[in-house]
């Protein structure tokens, strides 16, 4: 934008000053010459005339400004691919995993990670594991499983494995790989229950995931409402809710969410509880975005446009919903994205001291649950792999929401 | 000053009150109270209770009475050094607590000491250096270190502390020394646990300090004076410490205000896996039997903490910057 900018100004400056120059000369020159008069009609963009491109730039609508801008930051586009991937992948996870959720292998309990192989003895094989074999040793009851290279257990494509049920309607077996006949494919190894952790970390993505964005719905719509009454009504509304946020923001939040969850009756059904902890999450993370309502509402409801509406006689329902939120839509939903990570994680600190989700639910933070103790990561080091998306999707969101956040504001 | 510290007084009042209001309900919500389940358990072993305690326990902490009854003999217990009575302890709750409280303070400050000495050269050199490698990296850094959940970074230093240092695993002091009275040797021992809770609960904060005291400095080094600055010749070293970074340094006592409900939080899962004898394992298990007072005076404590550091924070900003002293409006 400013190269364009500048471009522009420059030739502005110069011209103009050039032609006077010209003129003076000539005048001083033919100072007896006749007075001239052009019939040219008169164009007042002549000095200034966009190209094509110019033109297209200086014309285009908020949202391509935003998204043109939104493009430049290489970043926030890699990170809002990974979220997209990550999020189709709920929709399929029960082709992507080579198990199902709670299948067992009674023979491989805690069996160490499988590693990926091409080449067997130099030779290309395609993508195979080697088998296990296992052995119970006797002086620590240490159940040890060691690679054999004989066993040349290859992986099968798009193949007919676990019987699942998709979507918990349609029955099918059909999944994107599956370990070769009579063999084992267990990528990030198995728990205490022989349960492959790849697939559990594939089903988890869907609860995890699913979490963030139903919290920040919940959240979006307190802070909105409440955010929304603030900025508008001023006054003692304003005051009011401007202390309430105050005191949840002075609040620890991780000790008054392990309460709150603390509540949450021990007879309620999974779904219920899933539901609980999302409000509670919600419930104290609502306040900063209430806080950015409130101030971009300050700010817009002095702009002659709401004036226009209020002296036409709208309601404020209808100035805050039609003149004020598509004003400032934008931002709120990058200060949205940048809080969905805290909801993520709050959900797997939750779940990992046993307050949050119970299984059968599967989130990552339940699976974190049985990485509980030293001994686990003395010993079997790969129950802790689940944070490793966790890891990814914080990143991710907090890139793309800071991306986000830049384009929001295109004419800056 | 005087008047300042007065009107900010006044308005930690009303916040304590509806603080603790708002916990009261919480340990409230929970139907029926902690005696009828721990009856109930009791029976079920076949362990005889005698009626006339639970009576007696009733009638003291008046579970019989209505809720607002409750409420105020609650708060008002607490201005004659009368906590609660921990049911699952069955001893009053100030003796079950002993020296949490203060091992709590003394982990969230050192963390915050902590994250000062890291995050101030960091954010002066990201500042300085914008766009470098340096920048990147450390930028990067941090945000790995924002994105990490805190409990499991905590279960892997523990290990690698009981690998490469021998550290004993877990708590804040070496066996020998529980239940001793404090001695040198205790302190000794106290500081070699201390280090790595500090540098667990620190690592999200500092990374958040980071960027913020980064985004905080580079609004100061655009500003005309450091171009003024700049044009007349001073040494650029000079002119970083001498205007910009003092400007800085205000934000460094204000940021308390946004750091401390995060190293509280930290502190509470942190001290859950590394089982500190801090106040986190305790609330965990009061608040899941439902010991009521144990788990309302935790929290009624952990926001006393956070208000309390708000509040000396406000106090030590007005006092180094004048324009909020005269001003006598509240930061944050």
């Amino acid at each position: 934008m400013n190269a364009h900018n500048t471009g522009r100004d420059v030739d502005n400056n110069t011209d103009p000053g050039a032609e006077r120059n010209m003129d003076r000369g000539a005048a001083r020159n033919n100072a007896r010459d006749e007075h001239y008069v052009s019939d040219a009609p008169f164009d007042p963009h002549s000095v200034e005339r966009l190209t094509a491109d110019q033109e297209k730039y200086f014309f285009a609508s908020r949202r391509q400004l935003m998204w043109w801008k939104f493009k430049r930051h290489k970043v926030a586009v890699t990170c809002g691919f990974i979220l997209l991937a990550l999020y189709t992948s709920t929709l399929i996870s029960e082709f992507i995993a080579p198990y199902n959720l709670h299948s067992r292998d009674t023979h491989h309990i805690y069996a160490p990670p499988q590693g990926l192989h091409l080449f067997h003895r130099g030779q290309w094989v395609g993508p195979f594991v080697y088998g296990y074999d296992y052995r119970l040793n006797l002086d620590n009851l240490k159940r040890e499983y060691i690679a054999n290279p004989d066993k040349v257990q290859r992986l099968r494509f798009f193949c007919s494995g676990d019987a699942y049920r998709f979507w918990g309607r349609i029955d099918m077996d059909f999944h994107f790989v599956c370990p070769a006949e009579d063999g084992t494919l267990f990528l990030l190894g198995t728990d205490r229950l022989g349960r492959d952790m790849f697939s559990r970390v594939v089903y988890g993505a869907r609860i995890s995931l699913l979490i963030g964005l139903v919290g920040i719905a919940a959240s979006l719509f307190l802070g909105l409402l409440l955010g929304g009454l603030a900025g508008y009504y001023g006054g003692w509304v304003d005051s009011g809710i401007q202390r309430l946020i105050e005191i949840l923001r002075s609040f620890p939040e991780l000790p008054l969410w392990m309460a709150l969850s603390a509540i949450l009756p021990v007879t309620w059904s999974p779904i219920l509880v899933f539901f609980g902890i999302t409000l509670i999450l919600a419930l104290l993370d609502w306040t900063g975005l209430a806080r950015a309502v409130r101030s971009k509402l300050l700010a817009l409801r002095e702009e002659d446009y709401c004036a226009a509406a209020r002296l036409l006689g709208a309601r404020p329902k209808r100035i805050i919903a039609r003149h004020l939120l598509p004003g400032f839509a934008s931002h709120i939903i990058a200060s949205a994205t940048l809080s969905i990570p805290g909801m993520i994680l709050g959900e797997t600190a939750l779940s990992f001291l046993g307050l949050g989700l119970r299984p059968p639910i599967t989130s990552w933070g339940v699976l974190l649950n049985e990485a509980q103790n030293m001994n686990v990561v003395a010993l079997y080091p790969w129950l802790i792999l689940p944070v490793v998306p966790v890891i990814i999707i914080i990143l991710a969101f907090n890139f793309f929401g800071d991306g986000l956040r830049d384009a929001a504001d295109p004419y800056k | 000053m005087f008047r300042y510290v007065f009107k900010r007084l006044a308005v930690m009042l009303p916040t304590l009150v509806v603080i603790s209001f708002i916990i009261f309900v919480i340990i409230q919500l929970p139907p029926g109270d902690y005696l009828e389940t721990h009856i109930a358990e009791l029976e079920s072993q076949g362990e005889s209770v005698d009626p006339e305690k639970i009576e007696f326990l009733r009638r003291q902490y008046g579970l019989d009475q209505p809720f607002a009854v409750q409420y105020v003999r609650w708060v008002g217990g607490f201005f004659h050094g009368d906590w609660g009575y921990s049911f699952e302890h069955d001893l009053p709750v100030r003796e079950v607590i002993g020296d949490r409280l203060w091992l709590t303070i003394l982990v969230s400050i050192a963390t915050i000491i902590f994250t000062w000495i890291i995050a101030f050269p960091i954010g002066i050199y990201s500042a300085t250096h914008q766009y470098s490698w340096g920048d990147y990296g450390l930028t990067l850094l941090g945000f790995i270190g924002l994105a990490t959940p805190n409990f499991l970074l905590a279960l892997v230093m523990l290990y690698l502390a009981n690998i490469w240092f021998g550290t004993s695993i877990g708590g804040l002091m070496d066996p020998q020394y529980l239940d001793q009275p404090w001695s040198w040797g205790k302190v000794a021992s106290v500081l070699e646990h201390l280090w790595i809770p500090v540098v667990v609960i620190g690592t999200a904060g500092t990374a958040g300090m980071i960027r913020r005291l980064r985004a905080n400095l580079l609004d100061e080094l655009e500003k005309q004076y450091v171009l003024t600055g700049k044009a007349k010749g001073l040494p650029p070293a000079k002119l970083l410490v001498k205007y910009p970074l003092r400007a800085a340094l205000n934000f460094f006592i204000a940021d308390i205000g946004s750091l401390l409900p995060s190293v509280i939080s930290g502190a509470e899962i942190v001290a859950i896996v590394l089982s500190l004898p801090t106040t986190g394992p305790m609330l965990l298990s009061a608040l899941q039997s439902q010991d009521m007072y144990l788990a309302g005076t935790f929290l009624l404590f952990l926001a006393l903490l956070t208000v309390v550091g708000l509040l000396i924070s406000d106090l030590l900003l007005a006092w180094l910057d004048p324009r909020i002293r005269l001003q006598g409006a509240a930061v944050q």
